[in-house]
């Protein structure tokens, strides 16, 4: 059964990918493509409740499938295993469950592109390595998968390949992820090289066991964590999220949101029998994530790209789950995660429906009041605005609550400055969301009349799919992750003397959420005044942070630039041309001068020729007398 | 028919190719075409059928044929199939047809000539991969580097002349200190033992003393690394293959570079395993400045040809890391690549051959947006790039991840006892996976993507059937290795197994991964 929740996805990508438009005539094959498209995501997941009912009814004791094995070198196996656990179940629960639902607000959203089938393709090919990244019982299957997604993300990002930004867009996400794999390599050559064994359980079990491993935790989970960096877009790799953008909208809500970026928070909470015995690598890991979190945040707050803000939200959430993860509250990053799933979907989804309604305009500079021509699209981005905030009741206050918290108290690194700092960028979350929803639906409307006057509510088939995630993110907090994981993922044990501090955390993180909502409303309600006149006082902040702080440039001059500096003048001019082939062809040169000279010795002269031989002759005896 | 004649047929085939295109009407270059592709599909065919015939349990040579040749001197017609070659000979017998195919339309001047030489390179790198005595493997050796410097100097580009004395002048430089090593190795074998032989078998023994093995490793290194080549010896590659027809570059890519390769595992490190295991970190040191200088030089070519020809240094960077590694993973890795390289190459300079048939040009400035003109060319051209840089599922992943697994292996044991040189270098060499990606993905986006644009762009039409079959076949063989490595890997293990006790000695043995407990 997992094996074919993990092959339906598998089959949908040949069957539109080499199939479709060869066997079908449009409209057929159109209707064939969404058929086979959607229908074998939701059989995916109807698969995954029946996988889960049976986990249930087997007293929560993993189940597992054995495909076959890889490779077998010197009786030690390489093996192709399923593995499904309660982690697993909710991560496939959100994979299959958030993916179903894309792919059918995808319908709506892709009609009419000329590249229908080859976008249900990759979409499917996406969530068959997805689910192999979190079905997996080994780090090899994960890694699979890890490389399948940035694969099936590359040729999402470049879909519309026509244009060179959004194919370099792609370019550049393969290859800022692949620095992060060659970490996750690397971390995965220690394991295996220390415990002859890549099977995540048996890893942790090592790890688990006393005495533990001959080999440094730290070292490890630092390693594997370069990996999630990449993934899932944290300090220093995070630069390729936001570029993605360029992929179609929903795409960038499946896999630039709910799910591909996720990866690197499941795989820390995965291996957490290595993290809860690395200390530093925690640290490293909450701290990466908090500052990652708030850097991001400060970006999204001058961004005018609906998508961007969006992007940058997502890489500061993110930030948020690592945070979790290095205090030891994996059961809580995984509740984020899986929170964040709902209403980040659904912002995109909503920004989808924006672009869709703006006929393609995407700066919310040009937007304003459109809350009243498309209400559905306005509701369920504001309930999802709520969410990501932290008002109550919605999912988000939940999961950023219990982040902060843990944060804050929990025995294995909890700090005053890891809260504080998570504390201030919950605030700017709630603002920057805050000020996108003002600027984009209320206010005053900023449309040229050409916009204007073609706005229009989406299909059905999206503001379902809206609607249906706004629910989730407004009840989805009230099913507690971290209490389902418990038996699997224990929560850190709280310090005493911080005990008390629970309820002050509460409030705190709701009057943040309010102060955000409030502090938008100020600057950005009506025509918006007080956040131009206060734009324009801090012009050369405004300007560093719509600049993304020049990372992008910075990264280009210090690596980018003396890498094909390097390589042309020192490595092609200097050591090809100059001193290689340089010194080859001085050599042929020598030899055709000694030739030259050799070649007068030829004169023709059959007496010198005798003589020569005769010399060589006695030579010849000679040096045999000496020797024989 | 028994399989060692069988074999014999295998290698032999070319030969009557070559008889075949004597006689045939030059007027008729079809029929040449349609009766040389038959004759390598017969080939693969029988070869393949010994390849499902191999026992992967028997460690010794199979499908011998020995017959006395020059008795005085110990020369003796040795070829047999062994976990060595086995693959090697079943990757050139599946390029033979392929590369026929690929010459259908290209190659229009003296095309009996063409195919003979096609046959006589055949003939030599199945013979070296199948010899099992060193004069044998000496002649098929020297062999190989007249049809390629023919077929170079005749069918070539505007630059072959040099390109070809280059090409010459290297290997041809290589290969005599391999004879005169070849020479003295007999010699003091004969010295020792009283017995004059060269079959690899009895040489392996030959049991010299380190002052000697280490010229003689030096020698025979030179040569193998030449041919792989290692970078500082490779600037003859980039030049053959940029002026040698598709074919040609088809041949060298493919099958021609293992040489190097196979030659320092079957030979430079067995024969001398005590200079061979002083000279590892050197050997590593070279892989890894192979990988890394291969890719940077890769990121900076502005011709199609010369990407993927710098990429192939780069890539065979990890088969030299995985052979010097000594571990068990790590030579399977080794032998991987070298397949794989040779399945993934051979398609990329397929494609460059295509596109240079339609445009005229490998300059990848006059391209752009093939993606929209050529789909299904740029399907077939993507799933290769990506094979190329190591994507799990693909050939190029099995390959790459066993080789530095296994020179991890190694070097973790190295740091364990003290030393941490290799550490270091292997730390480096998975930096190779970040820069094949950064030349293969942005050769392909400036090559696939953007706005269309191509020399002739009007007149160019998408693959023809004959080219869908050419890179379907290698498609599949690079899915099969990559998804289904277990089977191949089997036959090849007892050699890998054997390699690991003739270089690296007691050692080695010991730490023989079954041995490790799996918790």
């Amino acid at each position: 059964m997992l094996t074919a929740i993990a092959l339906l996805p598998l089959a949908g990508f040949l069957l539109n990918g080499l199939f479709a438009t060869r066997l079908f005539p449009n409209p057929r094959g159109t209707r064939f493509v969404t058929l086979v498209g959607c229908g074998l995501p939701i059989l995916a997941f109807l698969l995954t409740l029946d996988a889960f009912a049976e986990l249930r009814a087997g007293g929560y004791v993993p189940l597992s499938e054995t495909l076959y094995t890889w490779i077998s070198i010197g009786g030690a196996p390489f093996a192709i295993e399923f593995w499904f656990d309660r982690l697993t179940a909710v991560m496939v629960l959100i994979v299959t469950g958030v993916g179903s639902l894309i792919h059918v607000y995808s319908v709506g959203y892709m009609k009419g592109d000329e590249s229908y089938a080859r976008y249900f393709a990759y979409l499917n090919l996406f969530l068959f390595f997805m689910l192999l990244l979190v079905l997996g019982r080994s780090l090899l299957v994960l890694f699979v998968g890890w490389e399948g997604v940035g694969l099936a993300s590359y040729l999402l990002i470049g879909f519309w390949f026509a244009d060179p930004e959004k194919a370099a867009a792609g370019k550049k996400a393969f290859i800022v992820n692949r620095i992060g794999d060659a970490g996750f390599l690397l971390g995965m050559f220690v394991l295996y090289t220390a415990l002859g064994t890549l099977d995540m359980d048996r890893i942790n079990a090592a790890f688990m066991a006393s005495p533990g491993p001959a080999i440094s935790a730290t070292l490890v989970g630092i390693l594997l964590f370069i990996g999630a960096t990449g993934k899932s877009a944290q300090i220093p790799l995070y630069v390729w999220l936001p570029d993605a953008m360029a992929g179609p909208t929903p795409v960038s809500a499946l896999i630039h949101a709910a799910t591909m970026v996720t990866a690197g928070v499941y795989m820390v909470a995965r291996m957490s029998g290595i993290y809860v015995h690395a200390e530093g690598a925690s640290q490293l890991v909450a701290w990466v994530g908090v500052l990652t979190a708030f850097f991001a945040a400060t970006i999204a707050i001058a961004q005018n790209d609906i998508k961007k803000v969006l992007a940058y939200s997502t890489v500061s959430q993110l930030g948020f789950m690592f945070l979790a993860a290095g205090v030891g509250a994996y059961g809580v990053a995984v509740f984020h995660l899986y929170t964040h799933a709902f209403f980040k979907a659904c912002l995109f989804l909503g920004a989808g429906s924006v672009i869709h309604a703006m006929s393609g305009e995407q700066d919310i500079r040009k937007m304003g009041a459109l809350a009243k021509r498309i209400p559905v699209t306005f509701w369920t981005f504001a309930i999802a605005t709520a969410a990501i905030a932290g008002l109550p009741p919605l999912a988000g206050f939940f999961s950023k609550d219990e982040i902060l918290w843990y944060a804050y108290a929990s025995e294995r690194g909890g700090s005053f400055w890891l809260v504080a700092i998570a504390a201030l960028t919950a605030l700017m979350t709630a603002f920057y969301m805050f000020r996108l929803l003002w600027l984009t639906f209320l206010g005053e409307s900023r449309l040229d009349a050409h916009a204007a006057a073609h706005v229009h509510e989406s299909p059905f088939s999206m503001t379902g799919v809206l609607v249906a995630l706004a629910i989730l993110s407004a009840i989805g907090g009230f099913l507690s992750i971290p209490h389902v994981l418990e038996p699997m993922l224990p929560l850190p044990g709280i310090l005493a003397s911080r005990s008390g501090a629970h309820l002050p955390i509460v409030v705190l993180s709701v009057a943040l959420g309010l102060a955000g909502l409030l502090g938008a409303w100020w600057m950005f309600g009506g025509k918006a005044e007080r956040a131009k006149a206060f734009g324009e006082k801090v012009a050369g902040v405004r300007r560093v942070l719509e600049g993304k702080y020049f990372v992008d440039e910075l990264y280009d001059l210090v690596i980018g630039r003396p890498l094909l500096w390097i390589s042309e003048n020192v490595f092609l001019k200097i050591g090809d041309r100059a001193l290689i082939d340089g010194t080859l062809n001085g050599l042929a040169a020598l030899a055709q001068r000694t030739a030259a000279a050799m070649g007068r010795l030829q004169t023709g002269h059959l007496h010198f020729y005798a003589l020569l031989a005769l010399a060589g002759l006695l030579g010849a005896l000679a040096w045999g007398w000496r020797h024989v | 028919m028994s399989d060692a004649l069988i074999l014999n047929v295998v290698l032999w085939l070319p030969v009557a190719g070559i008889v075949y295109t004597a006689a045939a009407d030059e007027r008729r270059p079809d029929a040449v075409r349609g009766w040389s592709f038959a004759l390598m599909l017969v080939q693969f065919a029988l070869t393949a059928w010994l390849y499902l015939r191999y026992d992967a349990a028997d460690p010794g040579l199979q499908f011998a044929t020995r017959l006395p040749w020059i008795p005085d001197w110990g020369v003796a017609y040795l070829i047999g199939l062994d976990g060595y070659n086995v693959l090697l000979v079943l990757l050139t017998a599946f390029l033979g047809p392929l590369v026929v195919a690929g010459s259908w339309t290209a190659i229009t001047k003296d095309v009996r000539l063409f195919h003979a030489m096609v046959f006589l390179i055949q003939f030599a790198m199945l013979g070296t991969f199948v010899a099992q005595d060193l004069f044998l493997f000496y002649l098929f050796w020297e062999l190989m580097l007249v049809p390629m410097f023919l077929m170079i100097g005749i069918w070539g580009g505007e630059r072959r002349i040099y390109a070809t004395i280059k090409f010459v002048l290297y290997t041809a430089f290589g290969s005599i200190l391999m004879l005169a090593a070849m020479i003295y190795l007999v010699w003091s074998l004969k010295t020792t033992t009283g017995v004059a032989s060269f079959a690899f078998a009895d040489l392996y023994g030959a049991g010299l003393k380190p002052a000697a093995q280490s010229w003689l490793f030096a020698a025979f290194a030179l040569s193998f690394a030449i041919k792989v080549p290692i970078v500082p010896l490779h600037t003859w590659l980039p030049d053959a293959h940029v002026e040698a027809p598709t074919a040609g570059s088809v041949i060298l890519a493919g099958v021609l570079l293992k040489m190097g390769t196979y030659g320092f595992m079957k030979l430079g490190f067995p024969l001398f395993p005590d200079a061979a295991r002083e000279a590892t970190v050197i050997v590593m040191l070279l892989g890894v400045i192979s990988i890394v200088y291969g890719a940077c030089l890769a990121l900076v070519q502005t011709d199609i040809k010369k990407i993927i020809a710098y990429s192939s240094i780069s890539h065979l960077g990890y088969a030299m890391l995985g052979l010097a590694s000594v571990d068990l993973i790590g030579i399977q890795g080794a032998v991987m690549q070298m397949v794989s390289h040779g399945l993934t190459a051979a398609g990329l300079f397929f494609m460059v051959g295509m596109i240079y048939e339609r445009c005229h040009s490998r300059n990848l400035a006059d391209y752009g947006g093939i993606a929209k003109l050529l789909p299904v060319y740029s399907v077939f051209f993507m799933v290769l790039t990506l094979a190329a840089i190591g994507l799990p599922t693909t050939s190029g992943f099995t390959g790459e991840f066993l080789a530095l697994l296994g020179t991890f292996r190694t070097a973790w044991q190295a740091h364990a006892a003290g030393n941490s040189t290799m550490l270091w270098l292997a730390g480096v060499a998975v930096t190779g996976v970040v820069l094949g990606a950064l030349y293969m993905l942005w050769f392909a986006q400036r090559f696939l993507f953007g706005a269309t644009r191509a020399p002739h762009a009007e007149h160019v039409r998408d693959l023809s059937a004959r080219e869908v079959g050419i890179l379907a076949a290698l498609v599949a063989a690079v899915f099969w290795l990559g998804l289904f490595p277990d089977e191949p890997m089997r036959k090849t293990e007892l050699a890998a197994r054997q390699y690991q006790q003739l270089v690296g000695g007691a050692r080695a043995v010991a730490a023989l991964p079954a041995t490790e407990a799996r918790r």
